[in-house]
């Protein structure tokens, strides 16, 4: 039972990593990829019916971590408190400036909260993950280098996918420009942990960039999210031995009787969550297109 | 000044900012719903105006509260892991059974309502606001589950010094819980059908459009309705405070010693006799138990240590949330008997409206006051005290930042939201064309 409700948030973590890495690169890239209000609002547009349900993936997650490894929702939350403090201030900044953007009559400032809370939380997860992992300022450095890298790399081919004309050209390059940083990142980053999935991440990226210069948008963004899901997977497969120094799963895990009861809860919910979020996406399954400034 | 104090303020701050945007998105929601089912159902254009124009209205609002709601959920874990390692067993589910069964609903619901006037068919997007306003209500639930269990803990034991769940189902069906989310979700929706009534004050000043006065009797029924529902639960929860929470009863009267046939103050000095015993009990001569006497029965059953909230918060709190929350449900009772068979809407009363806005708010955090301050010293009812809660190796110079950062950014992000609540009001909606307009494509509210 423990080693399932760790599978679980291991999942959960990991498909706020592929959906909310996505956003942050969207995010990041927008004012690059953008050379008027109508190309910026082109961008953004491709995450605006998802981005919200998708950082829900992150409230679950860390609302599954207290449900059922207290003591490791607490420890990790509590010893990380100011990156989790500047994680928060991106995610108010960034949700507002989305949501607010196309309200305000200068919407600089909402811009500057969508990339700025994009790329603080981008960074961050990967230096507090790396930083569990390791215990170093370097590693900690290095991880949420990586993490920023491909976010921004994940955002551009996504940017890529969804949209048309000039956006989606500057988009591949900026993929390009992307892998770039995101792959030697990556031999460093992730040959720490040196497991199968770390090595596999890395050759992800590489098919990744391969396929973004061959003009193969779906298949790139595939190996993009192969690459986060496989990055994510060696993450886990390390903290599911150490979540926190000094702690085991069973000592932080609850007890049978709950954990038991959110397993029916899990498995009875999950399945409609994964079909109305993929409708959603099926619905907005066009190529965004640059609309007049109405 | 320690740690402690500025987690407990950084707490109070938040969650009080928090509050001020959920009760909007819990009842505005359901009314923008309710505007566009009218619209399906009579086809009427002025409908579908009044559904855009307040559903612009709510989604400024509903940013703030998804936003702030999610520096609650971190919260417990970055100030309060002390708390949090001994209530997570019981606490967590659900929080986690909110965001599975709740929020995913909400946000992907409403995300393709806001960009799908044009991708989906009529029926479709007209359920997707049902469904993202029904998420938001059982949201409430849940939260308001794990609430109540804090102040009338039920369904665990206690083994090796952490809460352990033992009925999931008692959890969520506390008395207290079942009295409490009524309570608090009639409440949000006083304040929503305030907002409303204000908003359709505000134009009906100006001029004399039947829109907003069909928007502003579909309010009233709303809050007078609300209004019923608060009065009944707010009346079984005395009750319960009785049986479960005689410290905060007390408090809330500043009742010093066990008094058969207790008064009621209306202010310091003014006392209705035997209304809180008939209050707490249905009997006007039951004894209500002092705080007095309960600080020397929990000084024996706790061990040495001051179990008597902050009086003076919880008398005044206990009064602001009664006065504000009946004037306004007086108000809208008030506004249905003056509007009866479609009579007009008088010019004082519109103009009377502009204080549905405050005073409903300034009711339901008050009513937050009373029960989170009347809960100290405890986070779990006789279980642990906040002193024990906090996180032990946050350090105060940590706490300070964050609680300066989140008070700044949140008095900036109220001036910008005020600035642009009131410029939407303002801009109102185009009248409806005395001859309906051909089929056009709306376009997106967002972008």
């Amino acid at each position: 039972m423990i080693d399932l409700w760790f599978v679980i948030i291991a999942f959960l973590w990991t498909g706020y990593f592929v959906l909310e890495g996505f956003d942050f690169g969207v995010g990041l890239l927008a004012p690059v990829v953008s050379r008027n209000p109508a190309e910026q609002r082109q961008s953004l547009q491709t995450i605006g019916p998802v981005w919200d349900g998708n950082e829900v993936w992150l409230i679950t997650a860390v609302g599954a971590m207290f449900a059922a490894f207290p003591a490791w929702y607490a420890g990790v939350f509590s010893s990380f408190y100011l990156q989790v403090t500047l994680i928060l201030v991106g995610l108010i900044v960034r949700g507002v400036g989305l949501e607010w953007r196309g309200k305000v009559r200068n919407p600089l400032w909402c811009d500057l909260g969508i990339m700025v809370g994009s790329g603080l939380p981008a960074f961050l997860w990967g230096a507090v993950f790396a930083d569990l992992l390791f215990d170093s300022a370097p590693a900690a450095l290095l991880g949420g280098a990586f993490t920023l890298a491909v976010c921004a790399l994940h955002g551009a081919v996504f940017l890529a996918l969804k949209t048309t004309g000039q956006v989606r050209r500057r988009a591949r390059a900026a993929a390009m420009t992307a892998s770039a940083a995101a792959i030697p990142l990556a031999v460093f980053a992730l040959s720490n942990l040196g497991t199968f999935p770390a090595l596999a991440a890395m050759a992800a990226l590489a098919a990744a960039t391969a396929l973004i210069w061959r003009r193969r948008e779906g298949w790139a963004f595939a190996a993009t999210a192969a690459a986060i899901v496989l990055a994510t997977l060696a993450v886990f497969m390390e903290l599911r031995l150490r979540p926190l120094p000094g702690l085991t799963l069973a000592e932080a895990a609850s007890g049978a009787y709950t954990l038991t009861m959110l397993s029916w809860i899990g498995l009875i919910t999950l399945p409609f969550v994964l079909v109305y979020q993929g409708w959603t996406y099926w619905v907005f399954r066009k190529r965004v297109r640059v609309a007049p400034a109405n | 000044m320690d740690a402690l104090d500025l987690a407990r303020w950084q707490f109070g701050v938040t969650t009080v900012y928090h509050f001020l945007f959920v009760p909007l998105t819990i009842g505005l929601g359901i009314f923008v719903a309710g505007l566009q089912t009218a619209w399906h159902r009579t086809g009427k254009e002025h409908y579908l105006k009044l559904t855009k124009f307040f559903g612009k209205l709510f989604l400024i609002n509903f940013a703030m509260g998804v936003v702030t709601g999610i520096v609650q959920e971190f919260q417990f874990g970055m100030n309060w892991s002390e708390y949090s390692t001994f209530v997570g067993d019981v606490f967590g589910a659900p929080l986690a059974m909110e965001a599975l069964l709740a929020f995913f609903m909400e946000s992907t619901f409403l995300g393709l309502w806001i960009f799908g006037w044009d991708k989906l068919p009529k029926k479709v997007h007209l359920a997707c606001i049902w469904a993202a306003a029904i998420g938001s209500n059982l949201s409430a639930y849940f939260i308001l589950a794990a609430n109540a269990w804090m102040k009338h803990p039920v369904g665990y034991e206690v083994v090796d010094g952490k809460a352990r769940m033992t009925d999931l189902w008692a959890v969520l069906t506390n008395s207290t819980a079942l009295a409490q989310v009524p309570h608090v979700i009639g409440a949000a929706f006083i304040v929503a059908g305030g907002f409303v009534l204000a908003v359709c004050g505000y134009w009906m000043i100006r001029k004399n459009a039947p829109m907003w006065r069909s928007a502003a009797r579909a309010a009233l029924v709303m809050t007078a309705i609300a209004g019923a529902v608060v009065a009944g639960t707010g009346d079984m929860s005395g009750k319960l405070l009785y049986e479960q929470q005689p410290m905060k009863l007390a408090a809330a009267e500043g009742l010093e010693h066990s008094t058969a046939g207790a008064p009621f103050s209306l202010a310091p000095g003014i006392e209705i006799p035997y209304v809180l015993s008939f209050l707490a009990t249905n009997d006007p001569t039951a004894t209500v138990q002092g705080t007095e006497d309960l600080q020397r029965r929990f000084e024996q059953q706790f061990g040495p240590g001051d179990y008597r909230p902050d009086q003076t918060v919880v008398f005044w709190s206990f009064r602001v949330m009664i006065y504000f929350g009946m004037a306004t449900v007086g108000l809208s009772v008030l506004g249905l008997w003056l509007t009866r068979r479609k009579r007009g809407f008088p010019r004082w009363l519109s103009r009377a409206f502009l204080l549905a806005l405050p005073l409903p708010l300034a009711a339901i955090i008050a009513g937050w006051l009373l029960s989170e301050i009347g809960r100290q010293p405890w986070t779990v009812a006789g279980e642990l005290l906040t002193a024990s809660s906090v996180s032990p190796g946050v350090t105060l110079t940590e706490v300070a930042i964050s609680l300066t950062i989140f008070t700044l950014l949140y008095g900036v992000l109220a001036v910008a939201e005020a600035v642009l609540l009131t410029r939407h009001v303002r801009q109102g909606v185009e009248e409806p064309a005395p001859v309906p307009a051909a089929e056009r494509r709306e376009p997106s509210l967002m972008y």
